[in-house]
């Protein structure tokens, strides 16, 4: 497995995601410059967390139009991974990637915490090896993540199996307490239709370093080692 | 010429400050407020186009960046 981390100014994640490809997966891995246009001979892609261009305007509006976005546009295009955590499901939704957009939480508050979470689909590269209705406690840390997205897209969503994680309680059952910053549906990660481009609120990077309370995050890292 | 600009989110999007201060306001004795919507307002110089030309940028402006579609809404003026 070939794995790039795109770094955008601000990106705080990145040296997060590149040692748990690198040296937990041990997967070949190399830093993507978002002035980069060139992503040949990869075949995941990691747009991490952080504060790309302060957030100004919008989490992940101005990233959007780094030069290398239109690369991971043709990438995505060609069927490569793409794996955007935090700041990067961010970048993803405001790029068209994903469809939906992730607003201030409802509490306002950054809220930094480990949540469970419910794998919905083992149908994406991401989450092979879960199953489905999985329970993993994994990080969120972030005051923009309440995913929102009107009726129609949600209904699409459902109907062709994109939501990949709902927040629920530690058995698994997904409530309104268990949300924790007011997402539709209690969605915490999707898919695009081709299943190619994930996008999720999450840090699984943060949970899955043995060294480290938590390893639920390896789950989707495991995943994707079937296609290694 | 100058564009000024009101980005605020669609009508039916849960707004988390709008009501913050909603409340703050209620809780002042302002009881006659009974809606806040919290947006954002640009101001851009604009240089050359005039007219139909500057309103056809700026909406496109709008559109690709200033605002998201799937949110927000946006409306602005121009002036000499």
């Amino acid at each position: 497995m070939k794995c790039g981390v795109v770094v955008f100014p601000g990106s705080n994640c990145d040296h997060d995601c590149y040692h748990i490809l690198k040296h937990i997966m041990g997967w070949d891995t190399r830093w993507v410059w978002h002035k980069d246009t060139e992503l040949a001979g990869l075949d995941l892609l990691v747009l991490p967390g952080g504060f790309s261009y302060g957030d100004y305007l919008r989490a992940g509006s101005i990233a959007c139009f780094s030069p290398i976005m239109k690369a991971v546009a043709d990438f995505a295009g060609r069927g490569g991974l793409v794996l955007g955590i935090c700041n990067g499901f961010q970048v993803l939704t405001e790029s068209g990637l994903l469809p939906g957009a992730l607003m201030r939480n409802r509490s306002r508050s950054f809220i930094c915490k480990f949540v469970d979470v419910r794998v919905e689909t083992g149908g994406t590269p991401f989450t092979a090896a879960c199953d489905p209705g999985e329970v993993l406690s994994i990080p969120i840390a972030h005051a923009d993540g309440n995913y929102f997205a009107d009726e129609d897209t949600l209904k699409r969503l459902q109907d062709n199996d994109q939501i990949v994680l709902k927040y629920c309680d530690a058995s698994g059952n997904v409530t309104e307490d268990a949300n924790p910053n007011g997402s539709r549906l209690n969605i915490a990660g999707i898919v695009n239709e081709k299943r190619n481009v994930m996008g999720l609120m999450p840090h699984p990077e943060r949970a899955a370093d043995p060294a480290l309370p938590g390893a639920d995050g390896r789950r989707l890292f495991d995943s994707l080692l079937a296609l290694a | 010429m100058r564009a000024k600009i009101h980005v605020t989110l669609k009508n039916g999007v849960l707004d988390p400050q709008g009501k913050a201060v909603h409340h703050a306001l209620n809780d002042l004795g302002f009881a006659e407020v009974r809606d806040v919507s919290v947006g954002k307002y640009l101001e851009l110089e604009l240089d050359g186009a005039s007219g139909q030309e500057a309103e056809h940028r700026v909406r496109e402006m709008c559109e690709r960046l200033l605002a998201n579609p799937v949110i927000e809404s946006y409306r602005f003026e121009l002036e000499p």
